[in-house]
This record gives structure tokens, sequence and C-alpha cells, in this order.
């Protein structure tokens, strides 16, 4: 009797042991699994990043000139700058002084360039290859050269070390963004522009130097190598400031509302249900809303970064109630209970205790949302914010495009080659927006994080 | 078995079966409930209570889970308001005041009326704020000096001065378990309520805890009216002067302590006090 009851142990034993492999093998399954898919998670982002920062970071360095400028007076045929003579009214001397800038707008200032292109090329150019010499320096080069001029008069005459970008198709032909040896047919410059570029990338006047030109200049069509994201950015800074500035406090106030005072009724479900709707609806949807309310009925200016942020707005509401409502659910109700046991009015224990612990939780999501928003490219295409534009806006109520939409139009741009690296430099300062975004709220998260 | 409110209680008139009562003369009528029904949607949890409580006495609950009695104890300060579906009918009267009129201002309900929960539930900040702040909220102090003074004495009464005194700008989640509670009565005390409510606040604390915070309630009901909802009989029968049974939604039986352990009247509290269900 006692042997069998020793052997049913044994085998109740060896029962256990059989299927504690088989359960350590269902555990190590599952862990590799999980850990594959971090594995293949992490690897596509690294793959992503390093093809963005392979792309994108040469275009923050382009292909520029070192070059002696002379400003000729024989060029340069301008009386001095007006100044204000005692007695003259400030009225008679904007006149003045404006007409000045007119006729300094009139003046060859390329003359000036082709002048220190001959020098430095040591040749002279035959007017026939003026065409091909102007298409080594980027156009807007020659208005640089004005303004440098009407600043400090006393250039006349002198000879300056000046740094000019060179076009863009002379800085895809010098960091060999195309093929050397395509016939003269499919290349993007003449046979003498190539010459005379190579020329003087050997003489060192021709340099791949870090250029500013990306961050301080607006988008350009005509001078392409100097297209920038100022005007993109302050869109984009003027859109977050709409933004944050209505749809943090309507978002917030709102889950409050919804979570700590609203009855629990018909209608309160519905709203619930309709608002976690409105967070899967497309985001399209709400640039086409955008366009109809603020813009076909309230007549708000086009393209304008105000009206973006309105739309934004909209669509970020939803996620931000969303987040505000489950960080506050997720407060243990006796910290209300025991506010309202002092004798704590309900207000006084959501604005005392419930908010202060929800809120890391809250500014997480909402900044998140706001990144979110930040990102978001479709919706501004149906309020015009993808118009051409070459000015950067100084109210929300001119007009802007934003940078994700940038991106969008300069990967469309016809001059691939150029735009590429362009377009994944845009990505980049992008993408650094929102990791910094995303660092304040880890941040945010960390500061005003309680234990309870 | 249901003891008509007293209006005007004077000491003379003997209340219930008083003559065991002999510790404090406690016969003034604190509050009175008549004909108390709660629901939950449209789950009856409370069957018509009535009850009446005396100034400075220690009422203790008992009964099996479920009975409603935290139920009815949330109700003596409206707690049960907080709870959508939660319905009360009936009458409750503090100080022959109704507390269920539509005038009645909860917040100062709940100033007069205490509790203190089942779970230690301080506020996620130092030990000093978890004191001053009902104080403050109720403009009891004017000056920093008379906060310290009511955060001291709120302290001294609930036996947690001198372990905490040092640490008074420490958060008041580090204490133990047991420091917590007293720090959640001490909480309780600083609004100086008439009444304090206890719902099974010792359930979640070991012996030597539990010890203390029932030698807290002895010495609190000096000047307070305590009502607490205890799940141990031996704590009911140490530190309550009444005791009252609670079955199945209803108040079955209530009487002294003595009266209620000794020589129940109801075939169910004798039931249940020695064991036979619950």
């Amino acid at each position: 009797m006692s042997i069998s009851i020793e052997q049913r142990r044994q085998h109740r034993l060896m029962t256990i042991e059989k299927s504690l492999a088989k359960r350590h093998r269902k555990e190590n399954a599952f862990r590799r699994m999980g850990l594959m898919a971090v594995v293949t998670g992490m690897t596509l982002v690294a793959i992503l990043f390093v093809s963005i920062l392979m792309r994108g970071v040469p275009a923050f360095w382009q292909a520029t000139f070192y070059m002696d400028v002379y400003f000729d007076p024989e060029v340069v045929q301008l009386e001095p700058k007006p100044e204000r003579e005692s007695g003259e009214s400030q009225f008679a001397f904007n006149e003045r002084y404006s007409q000045w800038l007119t006729r300094a707008g009139l003046v060859n200032w390329q003359t000036l360039i082709d002048n220190a292109l001959e020098e430095a090329l040591g040749e002279e150019v035959e007017p026939r290859q003026l065409r091909d010499l102007r298409a080594l320096v980027t156009s807007g080069e020659r208005y640089a050269l004005r303004d440098r001029f009407v600043e400090d008069p006393a250039l006349l005459g002198q000879t300056v070390e000046l740094k000019m970008l060179a076009s863009a198709n002379v800085d895809v032909w010098i960091k060999g963004n195309i093929d050397r040896d395509l016939p003269d047919a499919r290349q993007q410059l003449s046979a003498q522009t190539r010459t005379w570029a190579d020329q003087l990338e050997e003489q060192g006047v021709i340099s791949n130097a870090f250029s500013t030109s990306l961050f301080l200049n607006t988008d350009s069509r005509s001078s392409q190598a100097s297209a920038g994201l100022a005007g993109a950015f302050m869109g984009s800074l003027f859109m977050m400031v709409v933004v944050i500035g209505l749809s943090v406090p309507l978002g917030v106030s709102s889950a409050i509302y919804l979570e700590e005072f609203a009855p629990k009724n018909r209608l309160t479900d519905l709203i619930e249900i309709n608002i976690n709707n409105l967070a899967a609806v497309p985001s399209i949807v709400f640039g086409l809303l955008g366009a109809s309310i603020f813009i076909g009925y309230l007549r708000l200016p086009l393209s304008a970064p105000l009206v973006g942020g309105l739309v934004l707005t909209l669509m970020t509401l939803p996620t931000i109630i969303i987040a505000t409502r489950a960080s506050l659910r997720s407060i243990p109700p006796s910290i209300r209970q025991a506010a309202l046991g002092i004798g704590a009015s309900r207000v006084q224990t959501v604005f005392h205790h419930v908010l202060p612990l929800a809120l890391p939780g809250i500014l997480t999501g909402s900044i998140l949302g706001v990144a979110q928003a930040l990102g978001e490219t479709a919706p501004l295409l149906l309020i015009g914010m993808n118009a051409f534009v070459a000015n950067v806006p100084g109210t929300p109520l001119e007009q802007s495009t934003a940078l994700p939409v940038q991106i969008y139009l300069w990967q469309g741009n016809e001059l691939r080659n150029f735009f590429e690296a362009r377009t994944s430099a845009a990505i980049i300062v992008l993408l650094g927006l929102m990791l910094s975004l995303n660092a304040l709220a880890i941040w945010l998260r960390k500061k005003f994080e309680t234990r309870w | 078995m249901n003891i008509p409110a007293q209006p005007m209680a004077t000491s003379s008139v003997s209340v219930g079966s008083g003559e065991s009562r002999v510790s404090k003369a406690k016969d003034k009528v604190k509050m009175n409930a008549q004909d108390v029904k709660v629901f939950y949607g449209d789950a009856q949890a409370i069957n018509g209570i009535d009850l009446d409580i005396y100034e400075n006495e220690v009422l203790a609950f008992i009964g099996p889970s479920g009975c409603g009695k935290s139920t009815f104890l949330r109700c003596l300060n409206r707690m049960n308001d907080t709870i959508d579906i939660c319905r009360v009918e009936g009458k409750i009267t503090l100080d022959q005041n109704d507390i269920y009129a539509p005038d009645r201002d909860v917040v100062l309900l709940r100033a007069q009326v205490g509790i203190v929960f089942q779970k230690p539930n301080p506020f996620p900040k130092s030990i000093y704020e978890n004191i001053a702040y009902g104080p403050r909220l109720h403009g009891l102090a004017r000056r920093k000096a008379e906060l310290d003074d009511i955060v001291e004495s709120s302290l001294r009464r609930a036996g947690l001065w001198e372990e905490v005194k040092d640490r008074l700008d420490k958060p008041g989640t580090g204490l133990s378990g047991g420091q917590q509670q007293r720090l959640c009565i001490a909480r309780t005390v600083a609004v100086s309520p008439d009444i304090i409510l206890m719902d099974e606040p010792c359930s979640a604390l070991d012996p030597i805890a539990t010890a203390k915070v029932e030698q807290l309630i002895d010495e609190l009901s000096e000047s307070y009216t305590i009502v607490m909802v205890t799940h141990n009989m031996q704590q009911a029968a140490r530190v309550a002067d009444r005791t009252a049974f609670f079955h199945m939604g209803d108040l079955v039986e209530v009487d002294t302590t003595d009266q209620i352990f000794t020589n129940p009247q109801d075939q169910r509290t004798h039931d249940y006090i020695t064991g036979r269900f619950g």
C-alpha cells in the first residue's frame, strides 16, 4: 500500500516534470518571438534613420564659390546713398531713398559676378558663352550682392572676397550626383560650364562648404540652390502655436468635464463614442471640413497658418481628450474619496489632487498629439498650404507652407538629383523637431511624476 | 428595536436598553435615520433602516459581507453621492437637520461628518500637507502658526506626533500602513468634525497597528461621535459602546455591545455572533 502511494507520488512528479519541459519550450518560443519583433522594429527604425541621415546630411554642405568680387564703379553707377539733410522732412527723405533703391535695383549686379568669374578662370569669356558662365553661380546671389552694397555703400571701388552658392546643377555635378559619362544632350549643364566647374574646383575656388541657406532662406524656384525651409518652419511654428493654444485647453477641459463632472447617461455615452470615432477619422477629412468651414464659410484667407492650425486643432482634439481621460481614469479613486471625505468640493478635489497627479499623462498625451499634428500633411493640402510661397510669414494670417508640406513639394520637384538630398535634409529638420518635442514629453513626465 | 428620535434629549430619559451604558452620559441624539433605503440602479441594497446615533458614542456596524453596513455608513456623510447609479431614499438628520435636503451643502456636511476609509489613502504629499489640507480648505487657520498648531494637535490626537515630528516634510505615502491609517485619522480630526465615520479602519493593518488604532478610537470617543464598520467582532466588542447587526440590507438589531454579544434578541444575530454564518 505504501509502495503504491510512493509510486503514485513518483508518477505525479514525472507528469509535472514532463509538462514542465513543454511549458519552458513555449515560454522560450514566446520570448524569442518577442525579441525578434523588437529587433525587427529596431532594425527598420535604424535603416530609416541611417538612410535619411546618409541622404540628407550632405545637403547641409553645398558647392560654394570663394571669389574676389570687385565693386566696379563703372558697373555700379550710383550716386552716394542719400542721407537725411537738416530741415528735410521724413517723407521727402523716404521718397529720395526709395528712388535710390530703385536705381540700385537697376544696376546689373550680374556683371560683377561675371567679372569675378572671368578673373578666377583667368580668361576672357566671349558674349556667346555668357549663358554658360551664368549657369555657374545660383541666380539669387546677384540680389545678395545688391543687398550687401545697399547695406554698405563704402564697398564701391573695393575688392572683397565673397562666398557665393553654386547653382543647383553645379552642386549636383561636383558632388557626382549625375553620371559624368552621359552624353551632352542628357547633361544638365553645357560642356563648357562643366569644364569650367571642374577647373574652378581644381583651383579651389569652388569647395564644399557648410551652407545656412537651408535654414535661412525660403523656398525658391529661380534660385534652387538657395531654396530653404525658413518659410515652412515659421508656418509650422505658427500652426503649433494655434494648435497648442486651442487644442490643449479645449481638450483638457472637456476631458476633465466628461470624466469628472458629467453625469453618465445616454448623451455622454454618445459623446464618448463620437470622440473615439473622431480620433479614427482620416486626417484629410478634417482638411475638407476646414476648407468648407474656415475658408468657404468664414472667409478666412487661403494658405494661412491660422486656418492650418484650426484644422489641425480639430484633428488633435480627440487624441488629447482620450489621452487626458485615460490619464484621469488611472488616478486611484481613493484619492478622490480622501479629498471629498475631508469636505473638498468636486472642483477642489479635481484641481488640488486629481489633476496634479494626472498631469504627466496629460502633458505626454498632449505633446504627442501636437507632434502628430506637426507631421500632418494631408489636411493642409486641402486648405492651400501646398502653394509656392517665397517669403517668411510674419503673422499667422499670411500665406505660408508647413514643414511636411515642404517635404512633399520638394520630393515632387523635377530637379530630382538636387532635391532628393534637400528633401532628406528637410526630413531631418522635421524629425529633429519631433524628437525634441518627444524628449520634452519624457522630461515633463519625469518632472511631474508622483508616486503613491 | 428602533429608538425614536429625541428632539430635546435630556439626561434623565434613558433611551433604548440604556441601563448597561454606564460609562458616559451618551443620550443626546446626534444623527437619526428614518426608513433609509438605498438602491444601486434597480437593486435595493438597504431596505429601510431606522437608527439613532448618540453624541460621543462609539457605534459599531457588524454583519456578513454585502449586508449593506458600508453602504449605510456612506449615506451618513453622503459619500454615496459620488456613485452615479446610487439612489438614497428616506431621511437622515444631523442635529435635527435633514442632510439630504436640497439646500444642504455637502461640503459643510462632510466637514461635520468626517470619514476614514478601509485602505489608508494619504495624499501623495508631505505629512504636513496631508493634515493641513483640510483646515486650509475650510479657512480654519489664518496664520501659519495656527496651521502648525492644528497639524501638531491633530497628529498628537492620532498618536503619531512622536513618530513623525522630525519628518513632517516627507511624503505621507512613505509611512507604514498603520502609520498611514493614523495619518488619515489625524487628517480627519484636523477639520474638527462632530462625527467620524470609519469604514473597516483596521482591515488592512497588522495586529499591532490595529491595537494602536483601537486605542486611538477609544481616546477619540471622548470628544467625537464615532461610527465604525468592522468585520471583526472582537474589535466591536473591544471598542464599541453599542453595536448594530446588519443582514441582507436590514438592520436586524442594535443594542449595547454587551447585550448584542451576550443576549441577542434575534436568531440571526445569535447565529452570526456564534459563528454559524458570516
